[in-house]
Protein backbone atom coordinates (compact mmCIF):
# COMPACT_ATOMS: atom_id res chain seq x y z
CA UNK A 1 0.00 0.00 0.00
CA UNK A 2 1.09 3.52 -0.75
CA UNK A 3 2.76 4.82 2.44
CA UNK A 4 1.20 8.21 1.87
CA UNK A 5 -2.26 6.69 2.31
CA UNK A 6 -3.26 6.84 5.99
CA UNK A 7 -6.92 5.91 5.64
CA UNK A 8 -8.22 3.47 3.11
CA UNK A 9 -11.97 3.01 2.89
CA UNK A 10 -13.37 0.26 0.70
CA UNK A 11 -17.07 -0.09 -0.04
CA UNK A 12 -18.08 0.90 3.46
CA UNK A 13 -21.79 0.90 4.28
CA UNK A 14 -24.03 1.22 7.31
CA UNK A 15 -27.70 0.44 7.76
CA UNK A 16 -29.82 1.10 10.83
CA UNK A 17 -32.68 -1.37 10.50
CA UNK A 18 -34.52 -0.28 7.37
CA UNK A 19 -32.56 2.98 7.06
CA UNK A 20 -29.46 3.01 4.89
CA UNK A 21 -27.30 5.74 6.36
CA UNK A 22 -24.33 5.33 4.01
CA UNK A 23 -23.64 2.99 1.14
CA UNK A 24 -20.64 1.82 -0.82
CA UNK A 25 -18.16 4.50 0.28
CA UNK A 26 -14.66 4.25 -1.07
CA UNK A 27 -11.95 6.84 -0.64
CA UNK A 28 -8.44 7.33 0.63
CA UNK A 29 -6.96 10.00 2.83
CA UNK A 30 -3.32 10.96 2.36
CA UNK A 31 -0.82 11.76 5.07
CA UNK A 32 -0.76 15.38 6.17
CA UNK A 33 -3.80 16.59 4.29
CA UNK A 34 -7.08 18.10 5.41
CA UNK A 35 -9.73 15.83 4.00
CA UNK A 36 -13.31 17.04 4.09
CA UNK A 37 -16.66 15.32 3.89
CA UNK A 38 -19.11 17.91 2.59
CA UNK A 39 -22.82 17.26 2.62
CA UNK A 40 -26.22 18.39 3.86
CA UNK A 41 -27.91 17.28 7.12
CA UNK A 42 -28.51 13.56 7.15
CA UNK A 43 -26.06 12.89 4.32
CA UNK A 44 -24.18 10.34 6.40
CA UNK A 45 -21.11 12.33 7.38
CA UNK A 46 -21.22 11.57 11.10
CA UNK A 47 -22.04 7.94 10.45
CA UNK A 48 -18.95 7.66 8.24
CA UNK A 49 -16.78 9.29 10.87
CA UNK A 50 -18.18 7.09 13.64
CA UNK A 51 -17.27 3.98 11.72
CA UNK A 52 -13.73 5.24 11.12
CA UNK A 53 -13.21 6.03 14.79
CA UNK A 54 -14.42 2.49 15.59
CA UNK A 55 -17.44 3.35 17.74
CA UNK A 56 -19.89 2.11 15.11
CA UNK A 57 -19.34 -1.25 13.42
CA UNK A 58 -19.86 -1.08 9.64
CA UNK A 59 -22.60 -3.21 8.06
CA UNK A 60 -20.61 -3.78 4.89
CA UNK A 61 -17.15 -3.09 3.57
CA UNK A 62 -13.86 -2.44 5.35
CA UNK A 63 -11.53 0.39 6.22
CA UNK A 64 -8.04 0.71 7.58
CA UNK A 65 -6.61 3.57 9.58
CA UNK A 66 -2.80 3.78 9.51
CA UNK A 67 -2.86 0.22 8.22
CA UNK A 68 -5.05 -1.14 11.02
CA UNK A 69 -8.48 -2.59 10.40
CA UNK A 70 -11.23 -0.58 12.11
CA UNK A 71 -13.04 -3.72 13.28
CA UNK A 72 -10.40 -6.31 14.09
CA UNK A 73 -7.78 -3.86 15.36
CA UNK A 74 -10.11 -1.28 16.83
CA UNK A 75 -8.04 -0.83 19.98
CA UNK A 76 -4.89 0.03 18.04
CA UNK A 77 -6.82 2.47 15.87
CA UNK A 78 -8.29 4.16 18.95
CA UNK A 79 -4.86 4.71 20.45
CA UNK A 80 -3.62 6.47 17.29
CA UNK A 81 -6.44 8.90 16.62
CA UNK A 82 -8.20 11.84 18.21
CA UNK A 83 -11.89 12.60 17.90
CA UNK A 84 -13.91 15.78 18.21
CA UNK A 85 -17.61 14.88 18.13
CA UNK A 86 -20.36 16.94 16.55
CA UNK A 87 -22.26 17.42 19.80
CA UNK A 88 -20.66 19.52 22.49
CA UNK A 89 -19.83 16.39 24.42
CA UNK A 90 -18.71 18.02 27.63
CA UNK A 91 -19.52 17.16 31.21
CA UNK A 92 -21.20 20.23 32.68
CA UNK A 93 -19.89 19.48 36.13
CA UNK A 94 -16.22 19.10 35.26
CA UNK A 95 -13.75 21.91 34.67
CA UNK A 96 -11.87 22.15 31.42
CA UNK A 97 -8.72 20.86 33.06
CA UNK A 98 -10.56 17.91 34.60
CA UNK A 99 -11.82 16.89 31.17
CA UNK A 100 -8.28 16.76 29.91
CA UNK A 101 -7.04 14.93 33.00
CA UNK A 102 -9.73 12.33 32.55
CA UNK A 103 -8.69 11.76 28.95
CA UNK A 104 -5.05 11.58 30.00
CA UNK A 105 -6.02 8.60 32.15
CA UNK A 106 -8.01 6.99 29.36
CA UNK A 107 -5.11 7.31 26.91
CA UNK A 108 -2.77 5.90 29.58
CA UNK A 109 -0.51 8.94 29.74
CA UNK A 110 1.60 9.50 32.83
CA UNK A 111 0.66 12.39 35.07
CA UNK A 112 3.64 14.51 33.97
CA UNK A 113 2.91 13.79 30.31
CA UNK A 114 -0.74 14.70 30.82
CA UNK A 115 0.07 17.95 32.58
CA UNK A 116 2.56 19.02 29.93
CA UNK A 117 0.06 18.23 27.22
CA UNK A 118 -2.72 20.10 29.04
CA UNK A 119 -0.63 23.28 29.36
CA UNK A 120 0.26 23.10 25.69
CA UNK A 121 -3.33 22.58 24.55
CA UNK A 122 -4.89 25.19 26.82
CA UNK A 123 -2.48 27.66 25.31
CA UNK A 124 -3.26 26.55 21.77
CA UNK A 125 -7.01 27.04 22.16
CA UNK A 126 -6.74 30.07 24.47
CA UNK A 127 -8.57 28.51 27.37
CA UNK A 128 -5.89 28.99 30.02
CA UNK A 129 -7.91 31.52 32.00
CA UNK A 130 -11.02 29.39 32.02
CA UNK A 131 -9.40 26.02 32.62
CA UNK A 132 -10.56 25.76 36.21
CA UNK A 133 -14.17 26.75 35.74
CA UNK A 134 -16.86 24.11 35.36
CA UNK A 135 -17.96 23.62 31.78
CA UNK A 136 -21.55 24.65 32.39
CA UNK A 137 -20.29 28.23 32.67
CA UNK A 138 -18.62 28.03 29.23
CA UNK A 139 -19.99 29.67 26.11
CA UNK A 140 -20.67 27.55 23.02
CA UNK A 141 -17.38 28.61 21.46
CA UNK A 142 -15.43 27.80 24.62
CA UNK A 143 -17.01 24.35 24.77
CA UNK A 144 -15.98 23.82 21.16
CA UNK A 145 -12.42 24.81 21.97
CA UNK A 146 -12.41 22.41 24.89
CA UNK A 147 -13.75 19.71 22.58
CA UNK A 148 -10.88 20.31 20.21
CA UNK A 149 -8.34 20.28 23.02
CA UNK A 150 -9.82 16.94 24.16
CA UNK A 151 -9.46 15.53 20.65
CA UNK A 152 -5.82 16.56 20.54
CA UNK A 153 -4.85 15.37 24.01
CA UNK A 154 -3.47 11.97 22.93
CA UNK A 155 -1.16 13.69 20.43
CA UNK A 156 -2.80 11.77 17.61
CA UNK A 157 -1.51 11.14 14.10
CA UNK A 158 -4.98 11.68 12.70
CA UNK A 159 -7.72 13.89 14.10
CA UNK A 160 -11.37 13.43 13.19
CA UNK A 161 -13.46 16.57 13.52
CA UNK A 162 -17.22 16.38 13.12
CA UNK A 163 -18.53 19.79 12.03
CA UNK A 164 -15.91 21.70 14.01
CA UNK A 165 -17.43 25.14 13.46
CA UNK A 166 -21.14 24.35 13.54
CA UNK A 167 -23.06 27.25 15.05
CA UNK A 168 -20.02 29.40 15.84
CA UNK A 169 -19.68 33.10 15.06
CA UNK A 170 -17.34 34.29 12.33
CA UNK A 171 -14.40 35.06 14.61
CA UNK A 172 -14.50 31.73 16.39
CA UNK A 173 -14.80 30.00 13.05
CA UNK A 174 -11.71 31.72 11.69
CA UNK A 175 -9.87 30.89 14.91
CA UNK A 176 -10.71 27.23 14.55
CA UNK A 177 -9.64 27.23 10.92
CA UNK A 178 -6.34 28.58 12.19
CA UNK A 179 -5.93 25.71 14.68
CA UNK A 180 -6.73 23.21 12.00
CA UNK A 181 -4.14 24.67 9.63
CA UNK A 182 -1.64 24.73 12.46
CA UNK A 183 -2.24 21.04 13.04
CA UNK A 184 -1.57 20.32 9.39
CA UNK A 185 1.69 22.23 9.66
CA UNK A 186 2.65 19.93 12.53
CA UNK A 187 2.15 16.96 10.23
CA UNK A 188 -1.20 15.82 11.58
CA UNK A 189 -3.73 14.45 9.13
CA UNK A 190 -7.21 15.88 9.51
CA UNK A 191 -10.50 14.33 8.50
CA UNK A 192 -13.39 16.70 9.00
CA UNK A 193 -17.02 17.01 8.07
CA UNK A 194 -18.80 20.21 7.25
CA UNK A 195 -21.91 21.50 5.66
CA UNK A 196 -20.40 24.91 5.00
CA UNK A 197 -19.26 25.27 1.39
CA UNK A 198 -16.96 28.10 2.26
CA UNK A 199 -15.26 26.05 4.94
CA UNK A 200 -14.74 23.14 2.59
CA UNK A 201 -13.41 25.47 -0.08
CA UNK A 202 -10.97 27.41 2.07
CA UNK A 203 -9.78 24.74 4.46
CA UNK A 204 -9.78 21.36 2.78
CA UNK A 205 -7.02 20.06 0.56
CA UNK A 206 -9.37 17.46 -0.84
CA UNK A 207 -12.99 16.76 -0.29
CA UNK A 208 -15.67 14.23 -0.93
CA UNK A 209 -19.15 15.52 -1.62
CA UNK A 210 -21.55 13.17 0.08
CA UNK A 211 -25.31 13.21 -0.34
CA UNK A 212 -27.99 10.68 0.44
CA UNK A 213 -25.38 8.32 1.88
CA UNK A 214 -23.16 8.07 -1.19
CA UNK A 215 -20.10 9.93 -2.40
CA UNK A 216 -20.86 11.98 -5.49
CA UNK A 217 -17.41 13.28 -6.34
CA UNK A 218 -13.93 13.54 -4.79
CA UNK A 219 -11.18 16.01 -5.53
CA UNK A 220 -9.46 19.21 -4.47
CA UNK A 221 -11.74 22.25 -4.44
CA UNK A 222 -9.85 23.60 -7.46
CA UNK A 223 -10.12 20.35 -9.41
CA UNK A 224 -13.82 20.17 -8.69
CA UNK A 225 -14.37 23.72 -9.83
CA UNK A 226 -12.33 23.38 -13.02
CA UNK A 227 -14.10 20.10 -13.61
CA UNK A 228 -17.22 22.13 -14.16
CA UNK A 229 -15.67 23.88 -17.14
CA UNK A 230 -13.71 26.66 -15.54
CA UNK A 231 -14.29 30.38 -15.91
CA UNK A 232 -16.84 31.92 -18.21
CA UNK A 233 -17.90 35.28 -19.62
CA UNK A 234 -21.50 36.28 -20.24
CA UNK A 235 -21.92 38.89 -22.94
CA UNK A 236 -25.22 40.77 -23.27
CA UNK A 237 -25.81 42.43 -26.60
CA UNK A 238 -27.86 45.59 -27.22
CA UNK A 239 -31.43 44.62 -28.17
CA UNK A 240 -31.54 46.23 -31.61
CA UNK A 241 -28.25 44.52 -32.54
CA UNK A 242 -29.60 40.99 -31.99
CA UNK A 243 -29.18 40.07 -35.65
CA UNK A 244 -25.38 40.45 -35.30
CA UNK A 245 -25.24 37.70 -32.67
CA UNK A 246 -24.34 34.76 -34.97
CA UNK A 247 -21.47 36.73 -36.48
CA UNK A 248 -20.21 37.74 -33.09
CA UNK A 249 -20.35 34.13 -32.07
CA UNK A 250 -18.19 33.06 -35.01
CA UNK A 251 -15.72 35.82 -34.30
CA UNK A 252 -15.39 34.92 -30.64
CA UNK A 253 -15.14 31.23 -31.44
CA UNK A 254 -12.04 31.95 -33.49
CA UNK A 255 -10.19 33.40 -30.49
CA UNK A 256 -7.42 31.15 -29.15
CA UNK A 257 -8.35 31.24 -25.45
CA UNK A 258 -12.01 30.42 -25.98
CA UNK A 259 -13.11 26.84 -25.44
CA UNK A 260 -16.80 26.98 -26.18
CA UNK A 261 -19.50 29.49 -26.96
CA UNK A 262 -23.22 29.06 -26.37
CA UNK A 263 -26.06 31.27 -27.49
CA UNK A 264 -28.52 32.53 -24.94
CA UNK A 265 -31.62 34.75 -25.53
CA UNK A 266 -29.80 38.00 -24.82
CA UNK A 267 -26.23 37.22 -25.78
CA UNK A 268 -23.46 34.65 -25.44
CA UNK A 269 -22.01 32.40 -22.72
CA UNK A 270 -18.30 31.99 -23.41
CA UNK A 271 -16.14 29.39 -21.68
CA UNK A 272 -12.60 30.69 -21.49
CA UNK A 273 -9.16 29.57 -20.33
CA UNK A 274 -8.12 32.83 -18.78
CA UNK A 275 -10.65 35.61 -18.23
CA UNK A 276 -7.94 38.27 -17.88
CA UNK A 277 -6.64 37.70 -21.41
CA UNK A 278 -9.84 36.78 -23.17
CA UNK A 279 -11.88 39.73 -21.91
CA UNK A 280 -10.06 42.39 -23.99
CA UNK A 281 -10.00 40.05 -26.98
CA UNK A 282 -13.78 39.54 -26.84
CA UNK A 283 -14.36 43.31 -26.62
CA UNK A 284 -12.04 43.83 -29.57
CA UNK A 285 -14.03 41.37 -31.68
CA UNK A 286 -17.28 43.11 -30.78
CA UNK A 287 -15.87 46.48 -31.79
CA UNK A 288 -14.49 45.12 -35.05
CA UNK A 289 -17.92 43.76 -35.94
CA UNK A 290 -19.52 47.02 -34.78
CA UNK A 291 -21.65 45.13 -32.38
CA UNK A 292 -22.97 47.21 -29.45
CA UNK A 293 -22.60 45.51 -26.03
CA UNK A 294 -24.86 46.10 -23.07
CA UNK A 295 -22.57 44.45 -20.58
CA UNK A 296 -20.07 41.70 -19.83
CA UNK A 297 -20.19 39.53 -16.73
CA UNK A 298 -17.36 37.42 -15.56
CA UNK A 299 -18.20 34.22 -13.73
CA UNK A 300 -15.91 31.81 -11.89
CA UNK A 301 -17.60 28.60 -10.70
CA UNK A 302 -17.94 28.29 -6.96
CA UNK A 303 -18.20 25.18 -4.89
CA UNK A 304 -21.97 25.78 -4.79
CA UNK A 305 -22.06 25.14 -8.52
CA UNK A 306 -20.00 21.99 -8.06
CA UNK A 307 -22.40 20.83 -5.42
CA UNK A 308 -25.47 21.48 -7.52
CA UNK A 309 -23.88 19.86 -10.57
CA UNK A 310 -23.14 16.64 -8.68
CA UNK A 311 -26.18 16.33 -6.43
CA UNK A 312 -28.87 18.04 -8.45
CA UNK A 313 -29.79 20.38 -5.61
CA UNK A 314 -28.39 23.16 -3.44
CA UNK A 315 -26.69 22.42 -0.14
CA UNK A 316 -29.46 23.73 2.05
CA UNK A 317 -32.83 25.31 2.07
CA UNK A 318 -33.00 26.26 5.74
CA UNK A 319 -30.64 27.92 8.14
CA UNK A 320 -27.19 26.41 8.57
CA UNK A 321 -27.16 25.83 12.30
CA UNK A 322 -30.39 24.02 12.94
CA UNK A 323 -29.12 20.47 12.96
CA UNK A 324 -31.81 17.83 12.66
CA UNK A 325 -33.06 16.38 15.93
CA UNK A 326 -33.28 12.63 16.11
CA UNK B 1 -4.08 -4.19 27.57
CA UNK B 2 -2.23 -4.42 30.83
CA UNK B 3 -3.54 -4.39 34.34
CA UNK B 4 -1.84 -1.03 34.97
CA UNK B 5 -3.73 0.48 32.07
CA UNK B 6 -7.00 -0.97 33.25
CA UNK B 7 -6.49 0.37 36.73
CA UNK B 8 -5.59 3.80 35.39
CA UNK B 9 -8.75 3.96 33.27
CA UNK B 10 -11.06 2.80 36.01
CA UNK B 11 -9.48 5.22 38.45
CA UNK B 12 -9.81 8.17 36.08
CA UNK B 13 -13.45 7.33 35.36
CA UNK B 14 -14.33 6.78 39.01
CA UNK B 15 -12.66 10.06 39.84
CA UNK B 16 -15.03 11.70 37.38
CA UNK B 17 -18.11 10.43 39.24
CA UNK B 18 -16.66 11.58 42.53
CA UNK B 19 -15.92 15.03 41.14
CA UNK B 20 -19.41 15.33 39.72
CA UNK B 21 -20.90 14.40 43.05
CA UNK B 22 -18.77 16.96 44.85
CA UNK B 23 -20.20 19.61 42.51
CA UNK B 24 -23.74 18.44 43.23
CA UNK B 25 -23.63 18.34 47.00
CA UNK B 26 -27.06 19.79 47.26
CA UNK B 27 -28.70 17.31 44.98
CA UNK B 28 -26.89 14.46 46.67
CA UNK B 29 -28.21 15.49 50.03
CA UNK B 30 -31.77 15.97 48.93
CA UNK B 31 -32.35 13.29 46.36
CA UNK B 32 -30.60 10.42 48.09
CA UNK B 33 -30.27 10.79 51.82
CA UNK B 34 -33.21 12.91 52.75
CA UNK B 35 -36.15 10.83 51.50
CA UNK B 36 -34.86 7.76 53.26
CA UNK B 37 -34.46 9.58 56.54
CA UNK B 38 -37.92 10.94 56.00
CA UNK B 39 -39.30 7.42 55.76
CA UNK B 40 -37.42 6.33 58.78
CA UNK B 41 -38.16 9.23 61.09
CA UNK B 42 -41.54 10.34 59.89
CA UNK B 43 -43.22 7.00 59.33
CA UNK B 44 -41.33 5.44 62.19
CA UNK B 45 -42.88 7.90 64.63
CA UNK B 46 -46.21 8.24 62.87
CA UNK B 47 -47.05 4.57 62.70
CA UNK B 48 -45.52 3.74 66.04
CA UNK B 49 -48.94 3.86 67.65
CA UNK B 50 -50.83 2.20 64.84
CA UNK B 51 -48.37 -0.63 64.45
CA UNK B 52 -49.10 -3.81 66.29
CA UNK B 53 -45.90 -4.91 67.99
CA UNK B 54 -47.24 -8.44 68.02
CA UNK B 55 -47.42 -8.59 64.21
CA UNK B 56 -44.13 -6.84 63.64
CA UNK B 57 -42.26 -8.99 66.13
CA UNK B 58 -40.04 -5.99 66.81
CA UNK B 59 -39.52 -3.80 69.84
CA UNK B 60 -40.92 -0.79 67.94
CA UNK B 61 -41.90 0.22 64.43
CA UNK B 62 -38.72 2.24 63.95
CA UNK B 63 -36.53 -0.81 64.40
CA UNK B 64 -38.87 -2.78 62.15
CA UNK B 65 -38.63 -0.09 59.50
CA UNK B 66 -34.85 0.41 59.70
CA UNK B 67 -34.15 -2.75 57.71
CA UNK B 68 -36.69 -1.76 55.09
CA UNK B 69 -35.21 1.71 54.78
CA UNK B 70 -31.71 0.31 54.35
CA UNK B 71 -32.90 -1.92 51.54
CA UNK B 72 -34.96 0.84 49.93
CA UNK B 73 -31.83 2.96 49.85
CA UNK B 74 -30.01 0.17 48.09
CA UNK B 75 -32.94 -0.12 45.68
CA UNK B 76 -33.02 3.59 44.90
CA UNK B 77 -29.29 3.90 44.44
CA UNK B 78 -29.11 0.77 42.36
CA UNK B 79 -31.97 1.67 40.07
CA UNK B 80 -30.59 5.20 39.70
CA UNK B 81 -27.11 3.83 39.02
CA UNK B 82 -27.49 3.97 35.25
CA UNK B 83 -28.91 7.50 35.03
CA UNK B 84 -25.57 9.21 34.51
CA UNK B 85 -24.63 6.76 31.79
CA UNK B 86 -27.97 7.47 30.15
CA UNK B 87 -27.14 11.16 30.02
CA UNK B 88 -23.64 10.34 28.81
CA UNK B 89 -25.16 8.29 26.04
CA UNK B 90 -27.59 11.02 25.09
CA UNK B 91 -25.15 13.92 24.99
CA UNK B 92 -22.37 12.07 23.23
CA UNK B 93 -19.96 11.90 26.15
CA UNK B 94 -20.13 8.12 26.12
CA UNK B 95 -19.10 8.12 22.49
CA UNK B 96 -16.11 10.25 23.37
CA UNK B 97 -15.16 7.75 26.09
CA UNK B 98 -15.62 4.87 23.68
CA UNK B 99 -13.36 6.48 21.10
CA UNK B 100 -10.44 6.17 23.53
CA UNK B 101 -8.42 2.96 23.85
CA UNK B 102 -10.07 1.84 27.06
CA UNK B 103 -11.38 -1.60 27.86
CA UNK B 104 -15.13 -1.39 27.27
CA UNK B 105 -15.88 -2.62 30.77
CA UNK B 106 -14.00 0.07 32.64
CA UNK B 107 -16.86 2.54 32.31
CA UNK B 108 -19.20 0.00 33.87
CA UNK B 109 -16.78 -0.97 36.60
CA UNK B 110 -16.15 2.66 37.53
CA UNK B 111 -19.87 3.20 37.87
CA UNK B 112 -20.16 0.13 40.10
CA UNK B 113 -17.33 1.23 42.36
CA UNK B 114 -18.94 4.62 42.75
CA UNK B 115 -22.52 3.43 43.34
CA UNK B 116 -21.36 0.78 45.80
CA UNK B 117 -19.26 3.24 47.78
CA UNK B 118 -22.13 5.72 48.02
CA UNK B 119 -24.61 3.01 48.94
CA UNK B 120 -22.32 1.67 51.64
CA UNK B 121 -21.91 5.10 53.15
CA UNK B 122 -25.63 5.71 53.12
CA UNK B 123 -26.35 2.43 54.83
CA UNK B 124 -23.96 3.48 57.57
CA UNK B 125 -25.64 6.88 57.86
CA UNK B 126 -29.09 5.31 58.16
CA UNK B 127 -27.98 2.84 60.78
CA UNK B 128 -26.32 5.64 62.75
CA UNK B 129 -29.46 7.76 62.65
CA UNK B 130 -31.54 4.77 63.70
CA UNK B 131 -29.07 4.31 66.55
CA UNK B 132 -29.67 7.88 67.65
CA UNK B 133 -33.39 7.08 67.74
CA UNK B 134 -32.79 4.09 69.96
CA UNK B 135 -32.52 1.23 67.47
CA UNK B 136 -29.85 -1.19 68.74
CA UNK B 137 -28.49 -3.80 66.33
CA UNK B 138 -28.88 -7.23 67.95
CA UNK B 139 -25.93 -8.59 65.97
CA UNK B 140 -23.63 -5.61 66.59
CA UNK B 141 -20.78 -4.60 64.30
CA UNK B 142 -20.44 -7.98 62.52
CA UNK B 143 -24.14 -7.59 61.72
CA UNK B 144 -23.40 -4.27 60.05
CA UNK B 145 -20.75 -5.95 57.91
CA UNK B 146 -23.27 -8.59 56.81
CA UNK B 147 -25.89 -5.93 56.06
CA UNK B 148 -23.34 -4.09 53.91
CA UNK B 149 -22.48 -7.29 52.07
CA UNK B 150 -26.14 -8.08 51.37
CA UNK B 151 -26.76 -4.48 50.31
CA UNK B 152 -23.85 -4.59 47.87
CA UNK B 153 -24.93 -7.89 46.38
CA UNK B 154 -28.45 -6.60 45.85
CA UNK B 155 -27.03 -3.36 44.43
CA UNK B 156 -25.00 -5.24 41.81
CA UNK B 157 -28.11 -6.69 40.21
CA UNK B 158 -30.14 -3.49 40.51
CA UNK B 159 -27.41 -1.37 38.99
CA UNK B 160 -27.13 -3.88 36.16
CA UNK B 161 -30.87 -3.48 35.49
CA UNK B 162 -30.51 0.29 35.51
CA UNK B 163 -27.50 0.36 33.20
CA UNK B 164 -29.10 -2.22 30.92
CA UNK B 165 -32.18 -0.02 30.66
CA UNK B 166 -30.04 3.07 30.08
CA UNK B 167 -28.36 1.38 27.14
CA UNK B 168 -31.60 0.01 25.67
CA UNK B 169 -34.13 2.84 25.92
CA UNK B 170 -34.79 5.28 23.09
CA UNK B 171 -35.34 8.31 25.33
CA UNK B 172 -34.82 9.23 28.94
CA UNK B 173 -38.58 9.65 29.34
CA UNK B 174 -38.88 5.90 28.73
CA UNK B 175 -36.10 5.26 31.20
CA UNK B 176 -37.70 7.11 34.06
CA UNK B 177 -41.16 5.71 33.49
CA UNK B 178 -39.73 2.17 33.43
CA UNK B 179 -37.90 2.88 36.68
CA UNK B 180 -41.07 4.14 38.33
CA UNK B 181 -42.88 1.12 37.00
CA UNK B 182 -40.26 -1.13 38.61
CA UNK B 183 -39.49 0.50 41.90
CA UNK B 184 -42.91 1.16 43.43
CA UNK B 185 -44.19 -2.44 43.21
CA UNK B 186 -40.79 -3.65 44.36
CA UNK B 187 -41.23 -1.60 47.52
CA UNK B 188 -44.93 -2.15 48.19
CA UNK B 189 -45.05 -5.78 47.17
CA UNK B 190 -42.30 -6.67 49.61
CA UNK B 191 -41.91 -6.84 53.32
CA UNK B 192 -40.33 -3.38 53.44
CA UNK B 193 -43.28 -1.63 55.07
CA UNK B 194 -45.37 -4.47 56.46
CA UNK B 195 -44.47 -8.05 57.33
CA UNK B 196 -45.60 -10.79 54.94
CA UNK B 197 -47.91 -12.27 57.54
CA UNK B 198 -49.96 -9.08 57.56
CA UNK B 199 -50.58 -9.22 53.78
CA UNK B 200 -53.52 -10.73 51.90
CA UNK B 201 -52.75 -14.10 50.29
CA UNK B 202 -52.13 -12.98 46.69
CA UNK B 203 -49.80 -10.26 47.89
CA UNK B 204 -47.79 -12.75 49.89
CA UNK B 205 -47.30 -14.83 46.76
CA UNK B 206 -46.07 -11.84 44.75
CA UNK B 207 -43.89 -10.67 47.61
CA UNK B 208 -42.28 -14.11 47.82
CA UNK B 209 -40.89 -13.86 44.28
CA UNK B 210 -39.66 -10.33 44.91
CA UNK B 211 -35.94 -10.48 45.75
CA UNK B 212 -36.48 -7.36 47.82
CA UNK B 213 -38.48 -9.41 50.34
CA UNK B 214 -35.69 -11.93 50.78
CA UNK B 215 -33.15 -9.20 51.26
CA UNK B 216 -35.27 -7.42 53.86
CA UNK B 217 -36.07 -10.65 55.64
CA UNK B 218 -32.34 -11.22 56.03
CA UNK B 219 -31.50 -7.68 57.10
CA UNK B 220 -34.35 -7.30 59.55
CA UNK B 221 -33.45 -10.15 61.96
CA UNK B 222 -29.86 -8.90 61.93
CA UNK B 223 -31.26 -5.70 63.41
CA UNK B 224 -34.06 -6.90 65.67
CA UNK B 225 -33.63 -10.57 66.60
CA UNK B 226 -30.03 -11.74 66.52
CA UNK B 227 -27.78 -14.32 64.88
CA UNK B 228 -29.82 -17.44 65.49
CA UNK B 229 -32.82 -16.19 63.58
CA UNK B 230 -30.72 -14.33 61.04
CA UNK B 231 -28.30 -16.98 59.79
CA UNK B 232 -30.75 -19.13 57.79
CA UNK B 233 -32.36 -16.00 56.33
CA UNK B 234 -28.98 -14.55 55.38
CA UNK B 235 -27.99 -17.82 53.76
CA UNK B 236 -31.21 -17.84 51.79
CA UNK B 237 -30.69 -14.21 50.73
CA UNK B 238 -27.22 -14.98 49.40
CA UNK B 239 -28.58 -17.80 47.27
CA UNK B 240 -31.45 -15.68 45.91
CA UNK B 241 -29.09 -12.76 45.25
CA UNK B 242 -26.59 -14.95 43.43
CA UNK B 243 -29.36 -15.97 41.03
CA UNK B 244 -30.75 -12.43 40.81
CA UNK B 245 -27.32 -10.94 40.07
CA UNK B 246 -26.49 -13.58 37.49
CA UNK B 247 -29.72 -12.88 35.59
CA UNK B 248 -29.37 -9.10 35.81
CA UNK B 249 -25.69 -9.07 34.84
CA UNK B 250 -26.40 -11.32 31.88
CA UNK B 251 -29.19 -9.03 30.67
CA UNK B 252 -27.19 -5.88 31.37
CA UNK B 253 -24.13 -7.18 29.53
CA UNK B 254 -26.28 -8.07 26.54
CA UNK B 255 -27.80 -4.59 26.42
CA UNK B 256 -24.36 -3.02 26.78
CA UNK B 257 -22.89 -5.11 23.99
CA UNK B 258 -25.80 -4.31 21.71
CA UNK B 259 -25.42 -0.58 22.34
CA UNK B 260 -21.63 -0.32 22.27
CA UNK B 261 -20.77 -3.07 19.79
N1 LIG C 1 -28.33 5.52 15.45
C1 LIG C 1 -29.09 5.70 14.35
N2 LIG C 1 -30.25 5.02 14.21
C2 LIG C 1 -31.01 5.20 13.12
N3 LIG C 1 -30.72 6.02 12.11
C3 LIG C 1 -29.59 6.73 12.19
C4 LIG C 1 -28.72 6.61 13.32
N4 LIG C 1 -27.66 7.44 13.13
C5 LIG C 1 -27.88 8.05 11.95
N5 LIG C 1 -29.03 7.62 11.37
C6 LIG C 1 -29.56 8.05 10.06
O1 LIG C 1 -28.54 7.96 9.11
C7 LIG C 1 -28.58 9.06 8.23
C8 LIG C 1 -27.24 9.78 8.25
O2 LIG C 1 -27.06 10.39 9.50
P1 LIG C 1 -25.73 11.18 9.91
O3 LIG C 1 -25.85 11.56 11.32
O4 LIG C 1 -24.55 10.38 9.51
O5 LIG C 1 -25.85 12.47 8.99
P2 LIG C 1 -24.90 13.75 8.94
O6 LIG C 1 -24.41 13.86 7.55
O7 LIG C 1 -23.88 13.70 10.00
O8 LIG C 1 -25.94 14.90 9.21
P3 LIG C 1 -25.78 16.26 10.06
O9 LIG C 1 -25.21 17.29 9.15
O10 LIG C 1 -27.19 16.58 10.42
O11 LIG C 1 -24.94 15.97 11.24
C9 LIG C 1 -29.74 9.92 8.66
O12 LIG C 1 -30.84 9.58 7.85
C10 LIG C 1 -29.99 9.50 10.07
O13 LIG C 1 -31.34 9.63 10.41
MG1 LIG D 1 -23.45 14.80 11.64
Amino acid sequence: MDPAVVIDVARLGKTFGPVTAVEDLSFTVRAGEIFGLLGPNGAGKSTTLRMLITVLPPSTGTATVLGHDIVTEADTVRSLIGYVPQERAVDRFLTGREHLELLGGLYHLSRTETNARIDELLKLVNLEEHADRVAKTYSGGMKRKLDIACGLLPNPKIVFLDEPTLGLDVQSRLKIWDYIRQLRENGITIVMTTNYLEEADQLCDRLAIIDGGTIRVIGSPLELKTGLGGDSLSVTIKEHEAEKLPRLREGVMALPLVRDVRLNPTGLDILVESPEKSLPAVIEVAQRLDCGLDGIEYHRPRLDDVFVAHTGHGLRGGTPDTAEEE
Amino acid sequence: MTFQHYRQEVLALTMRWVRRLSREKFSMLFTLVQPMLFWLIFFGSLFQKAANIQILQAPNYMSFLAGGVVVMTVLNNGLAGGVDLLFDKENGFLERLMSTPIHRSSVILSRYLFVMAITGMQILVILSIAFVFGVRLETGLPGIAVILAIGMLFGVGLTAISMGLAFSVKSHGDFFSMLGFLSLPMIFLSSALVPLSAMPGWMQVVAMVNPMTWVIDAVRPLIITGWNAAIPQVGMAFVILAIFDAVCLYGGAKAFRRAIG
